[in-house]
């Protein structure tokens, strides 16, 4: 499993990297492209999602005795890709003042990209200027014009389908052909229409034609959450590790648990990282001559609180104090629905890609509305593969239709009429969720926590965040656009409506796993950690390209971004070393 | 489904597999041949098959050698199950597929979740069936259980005393379809037709037609 072991480090790399998810995969990628070389620290195991070993993809439920049930170590169900989830085993965090924080983690090569949804939104030109356009928050350093070419270069390298619609904020691409919609995407076109809601092919990294031959083509299994055999979908591990490792650039080291960023008292530079063999709890140290973090927006944040020295007694790279706020998350709500039409449908194979063939990118105007940013909303149903929960609360939904003698049915039941009902709901329930930005504000953060750590004696974080009427009222509009949407196409909403003291079913912070912001970037080393080119202001050979350094959200999803700015930053990094700058 | 199929389904040719470094044991494990073994044996090794973590392995292996319910609970969750969901013209019952078996696991799966509810629940039941027929739940007549699930299945009867029965017959009747339907005899009765490698190309023709859409 740790192929790439190393017991001491007499060597002095390069570069060092924590983390290989998105951020830390694409740098490894174009470091190790550029020569140099470069040690990749990944807390978790090795992960290919080819090997036998590691296989979920196309397998049935009743291989899973639990028939594809979540666990505490798959919470997105038994089959998903991902090793970690929100609790693990010796590694917790807390909160503070009433705050309910999710916090989802990844131990793996590839990180959390093994679990996505394969979403690949840039960010558009207004996304880089909020604070221009409503007042509130602040603008990024950069434009959409400065990351543009880098979009350009990730949707090349990686490969996204989509349409280019020539929307203002949803920027055209290099696209990949889209799969054509499901049938129930067809019907929400056509419905959304009459209402004036966009919806057009989404936008996912996975690769309806073959780009390069690394990488097979999608072969329509719809299971991307499951780490595609193929390589047809992206995640870090498969499209971005794995040719940095065939460079022979870079050494690997599994199971390694940063604990600290080092440095040198007399000049301030980053050294290296101290870190933990989770395997034999062995304090281990690693020396490079530039630190790139790539832990996730909250452990890296973390890793630099807890790297707290006499010349940095707030942390490293804290000087300006924002390490750590102005956390925030994606806003989330969702609401399902039965559409009558599709009873006892015509069964065909409509498995498709991964996740949505179609979604509606923000079409409003947030002058005209009563919340400042905006949402997209993502679209499911179909009739896809049986799974632990199918048929689930069957007792709120046959009551509320016709059997198919035309007579009212009587809610719940058992025998052949029962059975005779799960055969004809299925493939007839849709599903939206809105997904949006919410405003970073300073007071929602993480911390380290005084008090407790976690099984490697590293200080856990400690979260406080609070949703505001920004966000709630949000997911208000969320909620009344899903009935709008279910009431004109005649499908019935199920559940109820969440109320204002539900906060209008708002996920909690943390659950949409988009969370950005604590080490963020600016032109003000006062008010920022960062400079435009991810660097910290305050130790010049230590850079961040995960999600940490956004200065906002977007009502997008934070991948594609990542992978272009962690792009751009290693461009940067390589010719100032060139430079002799670094 | 042959390797050289699945392939070809996949898009890629011998070379370009060479090119992927692929082991050509990686494509055939996506298709392992299919375990004869019946769904209801507890240690099928079908479970192993499907890239587990050793720590995972080891909980399920632990789930897999522990006796949740007793031999007389098994029973009466194997007839209500039936009840639920019986042999009908188009496919086996809720037994047939496993479902039994299935609930036991859960039930150490999710020990939190299910255990008291659901043993709580099985008793409530037998005490109803000795309170009105003076014999546990499985010694009565197939009349006399339909007697007792009629005032239990329907939620909004709301039959006085009854409304704890209602949430574990609720309960069970979940349990079951989640069973049913993920299973061999469940997926092919409800139609599923995925799972296989293919090229997506919208619905077909008569679908969209039938729906407007053409």
């Amino acid at each position: 499993m740790s192929d790439f072991q190393i017991k001491t480090t007499p060597t002095v790399y390069d570069v060092i990297i924590v983390g290989s998810g998105a951020g830390g995969g694409m740098a490894a990628y174009e470091l190790t492209k550029a020569g140099a070389k470069v040690c990749l620290l990944e807390a978790g195991q090795h992960f290919d999602p080819a090997d036998p070993k590691y296989i979920t993809q196309m397998k049935w439920p009743y291989q899973s005795p639990r028939r594809g049930a979540s666990t505490r170590y798959r919470p997105f169900g038994d089959f998903d890709a991902a090793y970690g989830g929100w609790d693990i085993e010796g590694e917790p965090y807390t909160t503070k003042d009433d705050t309910k924080f999710r916090w989802f983690r990844s131990r793996m090569l590839g990180g959390r990209t093994n679990h996505w949804g394969r979403i690949s939104l840039r960010f558009g030109p207004q996304d880089f200027k909020r604070k221009s356009i409503d007042g509130l928050g602040e603008d990024w350093p950069i434009s959409y014009q400065d990351v543009a070419p880098f979009y350009d270069e990730v949707d090349r390298l990686i490969g996204v389908f989509g349409t280019n619609e020539n929307l203002p904020n949803d920027p055209d691409s290099i696209f990949l052909p889209p799969p054509k919609p499901r049938l129930h995407e067809m019907m929400l076109q056509k419905n959304n229409k009459k209402l004036g809601i966009t919806t057009i092919p989404s936008r996912l990294s996975i690769l309806t034609k073959a780009i390069n031959n690394d990488r097979g083509a999608c072969f329509y299994c719809s299971q991307c959450n499951r780490a595609c055999i193929a390589y047809a979908d992206f995640s870090s591990s498969s499209c971005l590790c794995k040719p940095a490792m065939k460079t022979n650039n870079v050494d690997v080291v599994y199971f390694a648990m940063a604990r600290e960023v080092l440095t040198d008292a007399k000049t301030g530079l980053a050294t290296g990282i101290s870190y933990v063999d989770t395997l034999t709890m062995e304090e281990k140290t690693v020396k490079g001559k530039i630190v790139v973090l790539a832990a996730s927006a909250c452990e890296s944040a973390r890793l630099l609180l807890n790297s707290k020295s006499a010349r940095f007694p707030e942390g490293l790279a804290n000087s300006s104090g924002v390490v750590g706020k102005y956390l925030h998350d994606s806003t989330g709500a969702s609401r399902g629905g039965i559409v009558p039409m599709l009873f006892d449908r015509k069964r065909y194979n409509e498995d498709g890609t991964g996740g949505l063939h179609v979604y509606s990118p923000w079409w409003l105007d947030n002058k005209k509305l009563d919340f400042p940013r905006g949402y997209h909303i993502e679209y499911w149903g179909g009739m896809d593969m049986p799974a632990y929960g199918f048929g689930w609360g069957i007792e709120e939904e046959n009551g509320l239709f016709p059997g198919r003698d035309g007579q009212p049915k009587e809610a719940g039941g058992y025998g052949a009429g029962l059975k005779d009902d799960y055969r004809r709901f299925y493939g007839a329930y849709i599903g939206m969720a809105g997904r949006g930005e919410a405003v970073a504000r300073e007071d929602n953060y993480c911390e380290i926590d005084p008090e407790k750590v976690d099984k490697f004696g590293i200080p856990v974080l400690r979260f406080h965040y609070k949703w505001s009427d920004y966000e709630r009222l949000q997911a208000k509009h969320m909620h009344d656009t899903f009935e709008q949407i279910m009431h004109e196409m005649g499908a019935v909403p199920l559940g109820k409506k969440p109320t204002a003291e539900q906060d209008y079913g708002l996920n909690l912070p943390g659950e949409i796993i988009h969370e950005v912001g604590t080490i963020r970037m600016g032109d003000d080393p006062k008010r920022s950690a960062l400079n435009k080119w991810q660097q910290a202001h305050d130790v010049k050979n230590l850079f961040v390209v995960d999600a940490a350094p956004f200065v906002s959200q977007g009502d997008k999803n934070c991948t594609w971004t990542i992978l272009a700015l962690s792009m751009r930053a290693s461009r940067h990094i390589v010719e100032e070393r060139k430079a002799g700058k670094l | 489904m042959k390797r050289r199929n699945l392939l070809k389904g996949i898009g890629l040719g011998s070379l370009s597999l060479v090119g992927l470094n692929v082991p050509a044991k990686a494509a055939e494990l996506l298709y392992p041949a299919p375990t004869p073994t019946p769904e209801v044996e507890k240690k099928d090794p079908v479970f192993e098959q499907f890239g587990r973590t050793e720590y995972e392995k080891v909980r399920d292996a632990k789930i897999f050698a522990e006796q949740f319910f007793t031999k007389h609970e098994m029973q009466t969750i194997t007839v209500l199950v039936d009840i639920i969901i019986p042999k009908d013209t188009h496919s086996g019952s809720a037994s047939e597929a496993g479902v039994p078996a299935f609930i036991e696991f859960m039930a150490k799966d999710r020990p939190e979740e299910f255990q008291t509810p659901l043993r709580g629940g099985l008793s409530w039941l037998d005490n109803q069936a000795k309170r009105r027929f003076e014999k546990t739940f499985i010694e009565i007549s197939d009349a006399q259980r339909i007697e007792i699930v009629e005032d239990i299945a329907y939620p909004n009867r709301k039959k006085p005393g009854m409304s704890q029965g209602v949430v574990f017959f609720n309960l069970m009747r979940n349990l079951t379809a989640s069973g049913f339907w993920t299973s061999k005899i469940g997926i092919q009765d409800l139609g599923y037709q995925g799972n296989v490698p293919n090229q997506w190309d919208g619905p077909p023709e008569d679908v969209l037609k039938q729906y407007g859409l053409g």
